[in-house]
């Protein structure tokens, strides 16, 4: 008696969520149908899309790539774009990400703002260079026990990318058991700019992260993926000053390339790079890091580790990176700092130089969430 | 079967028995949203809809199809799932008409769902044995009266935003009880006229 009470009483309730759902989902298309929106982009080209969706998603669709690490979820604050017309009233999902200035210039969280009505948006026109990459998983090697290398073949369009050396691109995974629909994250390039056909990635397992879970566990050689890029500013800076480079982690990506650069381009400013990580073996590129030392005279490489035990048999340094700034870097030097890794990490070095005397403006960094 | 006329129960329902200040149900949206007038109409009007609609959907629903199943037991769950669902509609379309709104109403409009007034209307409908247009009537009036409640309140608020010599202990929720507890000894001083329990 009690078990048919239950199983009817389940069912019941299942009949009513049922019918509401079905009742909701037919309010839902004529409440939530926008219809076609136009959105004018820099006074110049006009869109014709459907209404309904955010910004970002709605731009990806017509191969307008908006920089993004996050992948629409509104974490990292990337994808700013100034609406001039039709954005609606700031958010409280956009305000933690929006300075002041920002705000008055009208620019907007692009993956938070649904298009609901005619719009106006202005968009730098190097973002039009932004393209998508068919690619190739076309070697992937463990660099430590959670940092991946993989290469990338780029097999279309032929004519490969272009990029500054520490600048990112998207790479997209496919739907799979953590994910019911493509996800992108952001990687920086590791390799030399010059070659235009291949990309060096270095991706560190990120707890539940979708995209670093599934290039750890479930890509394999020859598999093809999507990319996206290349985005960001970060780039040697130009001048006749020393130059130094500090990473820890995956940070070290973007040095490589910028490494590659100071190799090509024969650039002969004193170079140093340190690289924090904890234990032995978790540094990566470190024979390719010793043969360019003994290569180029003007470049000292300078590895240290936080966690060095006894029978690690480690004669280098010991302790973090901002200690190497203490011992390394006197007071006023004339230095380009150059700085990847963790946000905690690259505030408190940023700290620490800017105490030490060096300007604000001959610091540039990269903060990898 | 309770005996009480339309009229005299629309009346009760939004002076003598009203349901934020005799009740105490949904003070925390009372709390959060009256800071100014607009907003409180606006999340006001979204209550009257719901409770209107809910209390006589949920109506039809116990006395049609839980009854006749002795399934009486469920309507918690599925009082509070038509509800969602009533909520849900008015998300939509306030997102979709009424876009500054939304913005100001915030996590605020999806937790209408889980404002107990709401609930606490289609319970008492339950217990009290209201026939249909009763149940029509009082959904209506007692979300007409948290409405009344809650402009009240925010537009005292307002008045008091224009004059900012508060105490700083009690800017924010602190005055905001202390003006819903004096409405609501004026609202007992009603209760004398009408018993509706």
């Amino acid at each position: 008696m009690i078990t048919s009470t239950l199983i009817f009483g389940i069912l019941l309730i299942s009949v009513i969520t049922a019918l509401l759902a079905l009742f909701l989902e037919t309010a839902h298309s004529y409440i939530a149908d926008y219809g076609q929106v136009r959105i004018n982009i820099n006074n110049d080209k006009d869109l014709e899309v459907n209404g309904g969706d955010p910004l970002l998603s709605t731009l990806i669709r017509e191969k307008i790539f908006i920089p993004s690490a996050c992948g629409g979820k509104g974490t990292c604050g990337y994808c700013k774009v100034r609406v001039l017309e039709g954005g609606g009233p700031l958010l409280p999902t956009e305000s933690p990400y929006l300075s002041k200035e920002e705000i008055q210039q009208d620019k907007r969280i692009s993956c938070q703002i649904k298009v609901k009505s005619d719009m106006k948006i202005a968009i730098p026109q190097e973002l039009f260079n932004v393209r998508e990459y068919r690619v190739l998983a076309e070697r992937i090697e463990e660099l430590t026990h959670f940092i991946k290398g993989i290469r990338l073949e780029i097999l279309e369009p032929e004519d490969g990318i272009s990029f500054v050396p520490g600048q990112y691109i998207q790479l997209q995974v496919p739907a799979y058991k953590l994910s019911s629909q493509p996800e992108f994250r952001a990687y920086s390039i590791a390799s030399s700019a010059r070659d235009h056909h291949f990309l060096d990635l270095v991706i560190a397992r990120v707890d539940k992260g979708i995209v670093s879970t599934y290039v750890h566990d479930y890509l394999r050689e020859k598999d093809e993926l999507i990319a996206r890029g290349p985005f960001g500013d970060f780039h040697l800076l130009e001048s006749d000053r020393d130059i130094l480079l500090i990473a820890t982690g995956s940070g070290l990506a973007p040095m490589m390339s910028i490494l590659h650069q100071i190799d090509y381009e024969h650039i002969q400013r004193k170079t140093t790079l340190f690289f924090g990580t904890r234990t032995p073996d978790e540094l990566f590129y470190y024979d390719e890091l010793r043969s360019l030392e003994r290569r180029l005279k003007q470049f000292t490489f300078v590895p240290t580790l936080s966690r060095a035990r006894s029978r690690d048999d480690w004669k280098g340094e010991r302790g973090r990176v901002t200690e190497l700034i203490e011992t390394y870097i006197h007071d006023n030097a004339a230095v380009d700092v150059h700085i990847c890794g963790s946000p905690p990490m690259v505030q408190s070095c940023v700290d620490l130089l800017i105490k030490k005397g060096i300007p604000a403006d001959r610091i540039i960094f990269d903060k990898f969430e | 079967m309770n005996e009480i006329s339309l009229a005299t129960l629309f009346f009760a329902a939004i002076f003598t028995n009203n349901i934020l200040l005799t009740n105490f149900l949904g003070l925390c949206p009372h709390i959060a949203i009256s800071r100014d007038l607009k907003s409180a109409m606006g999340i006001g009007a979204a209550v009257v809809f719901v409770t209107t609609l809910t209390s006589v959907l949920n109506h039809v629903i116990y006395y049609n199809v839980l009854i006749p199943f002795h399934l009486e037991h469920f309507r918690f769950i599925i009082f509070i799932i038509v509800i969602a669902s009533f909520v849900q509609l008015v998300e939509m379309t306030i997102d979709r008409y009424f876009t500054r709104l939304y913005v100001v109403l915030g996590i605020f409009l999806p937790l209408i769902t889980v404002n107990c007034a709401i609930l606490g209307i289609s319970l008492f409908m339950v217990i009290r044995e209201y026939t249909f247009a009763q149940s029509l009537v009082y959904g209506a009036g007692s979300g007409i009266g948290w409405m009344l409640a809650i402009t009240l309140v925010g537009s005292i608020r307002e008045k008091i935003q224009k004059h900012p010599n508060l105490p700083r202990g009690l800017v924010g929720p602190g005055i905001t009880l202390i003006i819903t507890g004096l409405l609501s000894l004026a609202f007992m001083a009603f209760s004398g006229m009408i018993q509706i329990q």
